[in-house]
């Protein structure tokens, strides 16, 4: 009963006051960040900074007018919306925030995770999950019956299962080195030494995958403003359209927590600067969560940097880079590290 | 606390695999009869499941695990097929395609 | 007790899902229900103590398989089937009879066989039963689907790369 008490509250948490206004602050970010790069200003008039800007987004999304087309395809238009926020969702139930933390509540003594459900097959849990995201795009682009669309949810189909593939050879690499399938245990691993620099080519391939599997830029061809006007969401006004830019961001918040769990040594804090200093034990756990938010937000910053940077891909280089490159590179780096764990 | 009988997964199993029977009989479209196909197969793994779990006894999940391999394969060829039949015939619709020949 | 409420909750949404398949004309629609089937399955899996299995059902069947369904038929562009013209619309009275007598004949044996047995709470569906015995004693049937995945890779290629024409 307690543990279902404290799952619930764990999933509140974070998606309620972690995710949510972590996305509100996302959107700010990528203006900001977009109009540095493009020197110039951005928004800087709502509130400090510009700071309730995203307040001022999410008021207009709401009052906007819902239209929904006479043309499209009613049910499943209705809940493409839907379907695109629940996998994006799902992945965070299995991402280690921190270490566990052993207290008491009341008289009964109490382990609580810092992470919602430990499972121990976490892994394929996200490959699983990783692989669900391509329905709401493709139940969109279908039901808004338009050429536009269509194209994107096309599009985007093929994009995931050809990505799908390097991301689940780079986790196959990772796992070969901590030999589990939990994530905990992943990153217990790597606390002497971090994935990345024990598995440099994984973590590239892993970092391209995961950028073509959040649709971003420069693999965002199922939305490509310039030749599809949108993609897959053309036809969404209001707040359903808001619901797949939502998506879109927490699929970047769930990459880069990936990325930190798997690559940059999750809640470890580097150098041993913990052990040195030598802190009660609640203050570590708090470091911890604080170090895993930093190199979180790090890659979020990397995230749209990236897209404010390069140029978009032609579709016929990202599946040449996809099937060409990427793949064989995966299989090379699980040939290598296999060697690697042989010889070592 | 007595958990749930095998006997009602292998019901729901014998339920799935005809309404397969049922897809593959009336439906025209060569790829919704793939589909009643990996209906009818999925059933079968289900009731895979429940021996396993009834048995203590490994092989029934490793045969799951063909079955899914073998499911794959075979979509990958099917819909192959069924591409190809449509550039030639502009149809999916297997009264249309009956004779096996062109 | 909440088992066996799960155990109906996936049950009903299985066989709905099912029939949707069997009975939609628009084959979209076909395809999202057996979706809904493959997920209400994976549900019933992990009833059985087998999560290994379920995790990479739904990786496999909704992640690869039914991805594969969508792209052809929204390439194809396959619109609402109309009726079956001619002798075909009488399989729907042959079809549907032939179904009911397999399903009460495998639903007698099922039924009168395993009454009283329930599911254990084993390990028999974790990674390393299946590992072991996948790497062991089944070793030369596992490295076989390879093959078997080549083979099929190759022939998917080939069908799509081959110019086709019509020999009259």
């Amino acid at each position: 009963m307690l543990e279902a008490i404290l799952a619930l509250i764990k999933i509140g948490v974070v998606v309620f006051l972690v995710i949510l206004p972590l996305v509100m602050m996302l959107i700010l970010a990528e203006r900001r960040v977009s109009a540095f790069i493009q020197n110039r200003l951005g928004p800087n008039r709502v509130g400090w900074q510009g700071m309730m800007q995203p307040v001022a987004d999410g008021l207009k999304f709401l009052f906007k007018e819902d239209v929904i087309p006479g043309h499209v395809d009613r049910f499943l238009y209705l809940i493409a919306p839907g379907i695109i926020l629940f996998p994006a969702l799902l992945t965070f139930a299995v991402v280690p925030f921190g270490d566990q933390l052993t207290t008491y509540i009341g008289h009964t003594l109490v382990t609580i995770r810092f992470q919602i459900a430990d499972l121990n097959v976490g892994v394929l849990y996200i490959v699983a999950v990783a692989s669900l995201g391509v329905y709401g795009l493709v139940i969109g682009g279908y039901s808004s019956n338009n050429k536009y669309s269509m194209l994107g949810g096309l599009r985007s189909s093929a994009q995931m299962i050809s990505y799908e593939l390097p991301l689940g050879l780079a986790i196959i690499s990772v796992v070969m080195m901590s030999g589990s399938l939990r994530l905990q245990d992943i990153v217990v691993d790597q606390y002497e030494i971090w994935n990345v620099f024990r598995q440099p080519l994984g973590f590239i391939i892993f970092l391209v995958a995961s950028f073509a599997e959040t649709n971003r830029l420069p693999f965002d061809l199922p939305e490509a403003e310039q030749e599809l006007v949108g993609g897959y969401h053309t036809e969404y006004s209001s707040m359903k359209f808001a619901s797949f830019f939502l998506a879109e961001y927490i699929n970047m918040i769930t990459a880069s927590a990936l990325i930190t769990t798997l690559f940059f040594g999750g809640w470890h804090v580097p150098f041993g600067i913990l052990e040195a200093i030598n802190l009660p034990v609640l203050w570590e756990q708090i470091i911890q969560i604080l170090a895993f938010s930093l190199k979180t937000l790090f890659f979020l910053f990397f995230f749209i940097w990236v897209r404010w940077t390069l140029p978009r891909f032609r579709y016929d280089q990202l599946m040449n880079l996809g099937w060409k490159s990427m793949v064989p590179l995966g299989l090379l780096n699980i040939v290598l590290t296999a060697i690697g764990i042989a010889v070592f | 606390m007595q958990g749930i009988p095998i006997s009602h997964f292998l019901v729901l199993s014998a339920i799935l695999f005809s309404l397969g029977v049922i897809g593959v009989t009336i439906r025209r479209n060569a790829i919704v009869i793939f589909m009643s196909i990996e209906l009818m197969l999925n059933a079968v793994n289900l009731s895979f499941l429940a021996f396993s779990n009834y048995l203590n006894n490994v092989e029934g999940q490793i045969f799951v695990f063909m079955v899914m391999v073998v499911a794959a394969a075979e979509v990958a060829v099917g819909l192959a097929i069924i591409v190809a039949i449509f550039r030639l015939r502009e149809t999916v619709h297997v009264d249309d395609i009956k004779l096996l020949k062109w | 007790m909440l088992q066996l409420t799960l155990f109906y909750i996936f049950a009903v949404l299985a066989v709905l899902g099912g029939i949707m398949v069997v009975v939609h004309r628009n084959p979209i629609y076909s395809a999202l229900s057996l979706i809904l089937t493959l997920f209400a399955l994976a549900g019933e899996y992990i009833l059985l103590m087998a999560h290994f299995i379920a995790i990479v059902h739904i990786a496999v069947y909704a992640g690869a398989i039914m991805v594969l369904f969508l792209f052809v038929i929204m390439l194809l562009n396959i619109r609402i089937e109309e009726r079956a013209p001619g002798a075909l619309r009488y399989m729907v009275y042959i079809g549907v009879p032939m179904a009911a007598i397999l399903f009460l004949q495998l639903g007698y044996l099922a039924f009168k066989g395993f009454q009283e047995v329930y599911v254990k709470n084993t390990d028999v569906g974790t990674v390393e039963r299946i590992g072991q015995a996948l790497f062991s004693k089944y070793v030369l049937p596992f490295e076989i689907t390879s093959i078997l995945l080549v083979v099929a890779m190759v022939g998917a290629v080939y069908l799509s790369k081959r110019k086709l024409e019509i020999v009259e």
